[in-house]
C-alpha cells in the first residue's frame, strides 16, 4: 500500500505543479490546493501509517496498552490543513476582487503595476 | 591604552554634539587631542626600548575568541608615534586650511575616527579587532577622499577607494578566520610561536593570498594601485595624513606585523619582491607624466610603498632595518611635501607644476622647507634620507646571485623618486616669478609651521641618527625580525660601494630634473596607453560584472510566476536528484514492512487518479472545482482507514468549505481561461512530473529509514498523565502546543478579516474600468 501512496503523492505534486505553471489564477489556486494534499499525505507516510489504531488512550487506562498510530505528524496535518484553508479562502476570495479590477484571470496580464487607462 | 584609542572615537562623537564650537578660531584647539596622545606615546619609548612589549587586555566577546587585546612593542610604537605626530601636525594645519569652511566639525570628525581606528589597529593583539579598525580606517577614508561630496569626482573616486580597500578588507577577515583556524588562537603574540606549525599547514598558501591580497589594496601595490591617485581628489590634509603617512602604511605595517608570523619562506620573499619591485619601478616612471603636484606625489608615494614592500619581501636584518628606517623617512618628507602642495593649492589656486615658478620670493618659510624635503627624498647626506637609501642599497647588494638586478632597480627608482621630490619641493620656488603670483603671500603660521617642522627634524634626525636608532628602529626589528642583530644607524660609512651608488643616483636624478621638463603634452601621450592600464581593466571588469548581474538577474527575475517555479522546481529537482542517484548510497526499495493492498484502497486510489486527472484536464472551472473535491473526499477516507479519525473530520470539513467558497465565489468570474499551447504543455508536464518522481523515490526511500519517536512517545505517554485527555492529537494541539494552536486561531482570524474585507470593499472609481 505505501507504494500506491507514494505514487499518489508524487501525482498530487505533478499535477499541483503543472497547474501552478498555467496562466489561469483559478488553476493556480487549485494547484496550490493539490500540492497542499499532496504535503499531507507525504507527512502522513513517512509518519508510518497503520490500520484500526488510533492515537486515542482507551477508555479503561491512562497510558497506551496496545500499539498507535504515531500522533504527531496527525497534529501537523491538521494544523496544516486548518491553516491552508485560511490561506485558499483568502486567495480565492482575493481572485473574484482581481479579476473586478483588472477583468482578466490570464496571470501574464498582470505583471505589470501600472494602471491600465 | 584603551583610552588612548577611544580617544579618537570620543573626539568625534563629541564633535557631533558640540560642533559649531569648533568651527572658528577654537579649531585649533583640536589639535591638542593629537598632541597629548603623542606626548602619551613618547613616554613608553624608555621602556619599549629595553625591549619590554606592554599589554593591556580587555575582554569583548571571549566567546568568539574576539578580545580588545593590546600591545606595545617597538613596531606598534614607530606607528602610533607617526599616527599621533602627524596628526598633530595636520589637525593644526587644517585649522587654517579649512578655515570658515562649512564643514569643519564634520572633517574634524573623521580625522579623530580615523586617527582612533589607525591606532586601534596598530595597537591591537587579536586579529578579529584588529580587522575592525582596519575596516573603520576604508571607511573613515572614505568619507575624507568623498569630503567635497558636491564634486562628482570627489564621490567617484571615494567609492573606488572604498571598493578597492574594502574588498582587502574582505580578504583580511577571510585570512583572518583562516590563521585563527589553523593557529586555534587570534592573538598574534600566540601565533608567533606557532610559526613553524602555520607555514607546515596546508591553509598556509590560501592565508598567504589572503593576507596579501589584503596588504596589497591597502598599500596601493601594483596592480590595485589606481584608487591612490584617485584618493588625492580629499582635501590635502587627508592626502598628507591619510594616502602618505599613515593609512596606506596598513598594509605595510601588517606585512611587518606578521614576518615573524608567516615570513622567511621562499613563496613570500619571491611574491613581495615582485609585487614591491614592480610598483615602486612603475609608479616611480609614472611620476615623470605628472603635471599636477599632488598627481606627482601620488605616484611616488606609491613607489615608496613598493619600495616598502620589496624591502620586506627581502627580509634581511638590513633590509627590515630599512623599512623601518623609510617608514620613518618618508613620513617626514613626504608629508612635508603634501603639506606645501596644500600651502600653493591654497595661495596661489594652482597645483600645475609646469606654471608654478619663483614662489621662494613670496614664501621664503615654505621655500626651505620644500628645499629640505626635497633634499631628504633625494637621500642627499646628511639628511635622513641618505640613511635610509644606504641601508636599501645594503640590502640589495646582500641578495646573491639576484643582487645586480635587484640593486640596479633599486637605483633607476631612486634616481625617479628624487625628481619626483625635486618637482614638489623645488621646482615651485625657483625660477621666475610669474607675474600673476606677485601678489601671493605667506599663509597663517599654523599652515607653514608643520611643513618646516618636520623638514627640519629630516636634517636633525639625519646628523644625529642615533636619536631614533635605540628608541624607535631598534625595537622594531626586534618585534619584527626572524633573526637576532645589532642595528646600528650611521650617516658615514667611508668611502665604499654603497656611497658610490649614493652618488650615482644623485648625480643622474638631478641631470634627469634639469633635462627633463614635465609638460600637459607628455601626459596625454601616457595617457594613450591607458586602455592597458590596471585601472581602465578592472573597472571594465567592474561594468562588465554589472551588465552580466543585470542579465542575469533578468533571467531569474523575469516577472512571470510560471518561470519562477520553473526554477526553484528544476534546482530542487537537480540537487534533490543529484544527492539521490549520485551521491548517495543507491536506492534499495525493502518491501517487507510495507502493508498489504486491499480493494478498498485500490478502489479509493483509482478514483483518486481519475479525480486528479478531470482536474489537469477539465476544460469546465466547476468540473475542476469538483475533481478537486473529490480529492479531498478520497483523502478523507484514506485518513479513515489509517486511524486518523480527527483528521478525517477536518479534512472532511474544510474540502466542503472550500469547494462551496470556490463555487460561490467564482460564478461570476470570466470564461475558464484554456490556452492550448502544445509545446508548453509538453514543458510543464516534463518538469511537473520530474518533481513528481523525485518525490515519489523519496518517500520511498524514507520509508527505509528508521523513525525517531521520542517525542511522539512523550506526548503518548504523558496526554493523559499530565493533561487528562485521551485523544493524544487533541491534547498536543489544544495542550501541549496550546500556544500554537492561539496563533493559528489569529492566522484564521485575520485571514476570515481579509476575506470579508474584500468581498465588502467597493471599488472606488478609478478602479471601475466600465466608468
Amino acid at each position: 500500500m505505501e507504494v500506491l501512496l507514494a505514487t499518489m503523492i508524487g501525482t498530487l505534486y505533478a499535477a499541483g505543479i503543472y497547474l501552478m505553471l498555467k496562466r489561469s489564477l483559478v488553476k493556480l489556486i487549485i494547484g496550490v490546493i493539490l500540492l497542499g494534499n499532496g504535503a499531507n499525505l507525504l507527512i502522513f507516510l513517512l509518519g508510518r501509517i497503520a490500520k484500526g489504531s488510533p492515537p486515542v488512550i482507551p477508555d479503561n487506562s491512562k497510558i497506551f496498552l496496545e500499539a498507535y498510530t504515531d500522533p504527531l505528524p496527525q497534529a501537523l496535518i491538521l494544523t496544516a490543513i486548518v491553516i491552508s484553508f485560511g490561506l485558499q479562502a483568502f486567495a480565492i476570495v482575493l481572485v473574484k476582487r482581481v479579476f473586478q479590477v483588472v477583468k482578466t484571470d490570464d496571470i501574464d496580464e498582470m505583471n505589470t503595476t501600472d494602471a491600465q487607462v | 591604552m584603551l583610552t588612548a584609542i577611544l580617544l579618537g572615537f570620543i573626539f568625534s562623537l563629541f564633535l557631533v554634539f558640540a560642533g559649531k564650537f569648533i568651527k572658528g578660531r577654537l579649531a585649533v584647539l583640536s589639535a591638542l587631542v593629537p598632541l597629548s596622545l603623542f606626548i602619551y606615546f613618547l613616554s613608553f619609548i624608555p621602556q619599549i626600548s629595553s625591549g619590554e612589549v606592554i599589554r593591556q587586555n580587555y575582554e569583548w566577546v571571549p566567546s568568539f575568541g574576539l578580545n580588545l587585546n593590546f600591545t606595545l612593542d617597538g613596531l606598534s610604537l614607530l606607528f602610533s608615534l607617526l599616527i599621533t605626530g602627524i596628526g598633530f601636525l595636520v589637525f593644526a594645519y587644517t585649522a587654517s586650511y579649512l578655515k570658515g569652511h562649512d564643514y569643519l566639525d564634520r572633517f574634524y570628525g573623521y580625522l579623530g575616527m580615523f586617527m582612533g581606528a589607525m591606532l586601534g589597529l596598530v595597537l591591537s593583539d587579536n586579529l578579529l579587532s584588529m580587522f575592525i579598525f582596519w575596516e573603520l580606517t576604508s571607511i573613515s577614508s572614505f568619507f575624507l577622499i568623498g569630503f567635497n561630496n558636491t564634486s562628482e569626482d570627489s564621490r567617484k573616486s571615494a567609492i573606488l577607494a572604498l571598493a578597492i580597500t574594502g574588498s582587502g578588507g574582505f580578504l583580511l577577515l577571510a585570512g583572518a578566520l583562516l590563521l585563527g583556524s589553523v593557529a586555534g588562537t587570534y592573538s598574534i603574540t600566540e601565533m608567533i610561536g606557532q610559526s613553524d606549525m602555520i607555514i607546515q599547514s596546508d591553509s598556509y598558501i590560501w592565508i598567504l593570498i589572503l593576507f596579501f591580497g589584503a596588504a596589497f589594496t591597502k598599500s596601493a601595490q601594483f596592480p590595485f594601485h589606481f584608487w591612490l591617485p584617485g584618493a588625492m581628489k580629499a582635501p590635502t590634509p587627508v592626502s598628507t595624513y591619510l594616502h602618505s603617512a599613515t593609512m596606506v602604511k596598513a598594509g605595510i605595517y601588517l606585512l611587518l606585523r606578521f614576518t615573524p608570523v608567516l615570513g622567511g619562506e621562499d613563496v613570500w620573499n619571491t611574491t613581495l619582491i615582485t609585487v614591491g619591485g614592480i610598483t615602486m619601478f612603475y609608479a616611480a616612471v609614472h611620476t615623470l607624466f605628472r603635471t599636477d603636484l599632488k598627481g606627482v606625489l601620488a605616484y611616488s608615494t606609491i613607489s615608496i610603498l613598493g619600495l616598502l614592500v620589496f624591502l620586506i619581501g627581502l627580509g634581511t636584518q638590513y633590509a627590515l632595518t630599512a623599512a623601518a628606517v623609510y617608514i620613518v623617512v618618508h613620513a617626514l618628507y613626504k608629508a612635508t611635501l603634501f603639506l606645501i602642495t596644500g600651502i600653493i593649492d591654497h595661495e596661489t589656486g594652482s597645483r600645475d607644476v609646469t606654471s608654478l615658478a619663483g614662489l621662494r620670493k613670496v614664501m621664503m618659510p615654505v621655500a626651505i622647507a620644500g628645499f629640505l624635503a626635497a633634499l631628504s627624498s633625494a637621500g642627499m647626506p646628511p639628511f635622513v634620507g641618505f640613511i635610509g637609501k644606504d641601508l636599501v642599497y645594503e640590502s640589495t647588494l646582500d641578495m646573491g646571485s639576484w643582487s645586480l638586478f635587484l640593486t640596479v632597480l633599486a637605483i633607476a627608482t631612486n634616481i625617479l623618486i628624487l625628481y619626483a621630490g625635486f618637482v614638489a619641493g623645488i621646482k615651485p620656488f625657483t625660477g621666475k616669478l610669474p607675474e600673476k603670483f606677485s601678489k601671493v603671500h605667506l599663509p597663517n603660521f599654523l599652515m607653514w609651521v608643520p611643513p618646516l617642522i618636520l623638514a627640519v627634524l629630516g636634517i636633525i634626525i639625519g646628523i644625529f641618527p642615533g636619536i631614533i636608532n635605540d628608541s624607535l628602529i631598534a625595537p622594531v626589528v626586534d618585534s619584527v625580525g626572524r633573526e637576532g642583530g645589532e642595528v646600528k644607524l650611521k650617516l658615514w660609512h667611508g668611502f665604499n660601494l654603497v656611497l658610490g651608488l649614493s652618488a650615482v643616483t644623485l648625480a643622474v636624478g638631478a641631470l634627469l630634473y634639469f633635462f627633463f621638463k614635465p609638460s600637459a603634452k607628455k601626459e596625454k601621450d601616457i595617457s594613450k596607453l591607458d586602455f592597458i592600464a590596471p585601472k581602465s581593466l578592472i573597472l571594465d571588469f567592474g561594468d562588465g560584472f554589472k551588465t552580466f548581474s543585470a542579465k542575469w538577474t533578468y533571467i531569474l527575475q523575469n516577472g512571470f510566476l510560471r518561470n519562477y517555479v520553473t526554477t526553484i522546481v528544476l534546482v530542487l529537482v537537480g540537487m534533490v536528484g543529484y544527492s539521490f542517484f549520485i551521491g548517495g548510497n543507491g536506492f534499495v526499495l525493502n518491501s517487507d514492512s510495507f502493508s498489504e493492498i486491499t480493494f478498498y484502497e485500490v478502489v479509493i486510489m483509482i478514483v483518486m487518479f481519475v479525480a486528479v486527472a478531470f482536474v489537469v484536464a477539465s476544460k469546465s472551472r466547476l468540473g475542476a472545482v469538483v475533481g478537486m473535491g473529490i480529492v479531498g473526499y478520497a483523502i478523507c477516507l484514506l485518513f479513515v482507514i489509517y486511524s486518523a479519525p480527527d483528521l478525517a473530520m477536518t479534512q472532511f470539513s474544510i474540502d466542503t468549505l472550500t469547494v462551496i467558497l470556490f463555487v460561490l465565489v467564482l460564478s461570476g468570474l470570466p470564461k475558464y481561461l484554456d490556452i492550448v499551447d502544445y509545446k508548453a504543455r509538453i514543458r510543464d508536464g516534463i518538469v511537473a512530473s520530474s518533481l513528481g518522481i523525485v518525490i515519489f523515490l523519496i518517500s520511498l526511500a524514507v520509508l527505509n529509514e528508521p523513525v525517531d519517536k521520542e517525542v511522539s512517545e512523550f506526548y503518548a505517554d504523558n496526554a493523559y498523565v499530565l493533561a487528562k485527555g485521551k485523544n493524544v492529537v487533541n491534547v498536543i494541539l489544544v495542550d501541549f502546543r496550546g500556544a500554537d494552536t492561539f496563533m493559528e486561531i489569529a492566522v484564521l482570524t485575520i485571514a476570515a478579516l481579509g476575506v470579508f474585507s474584500l468581498l465588502k470593499l467597493r471599488l472606488d472609481k478609478s478602479e471601475n474600468p466600465k466608468k
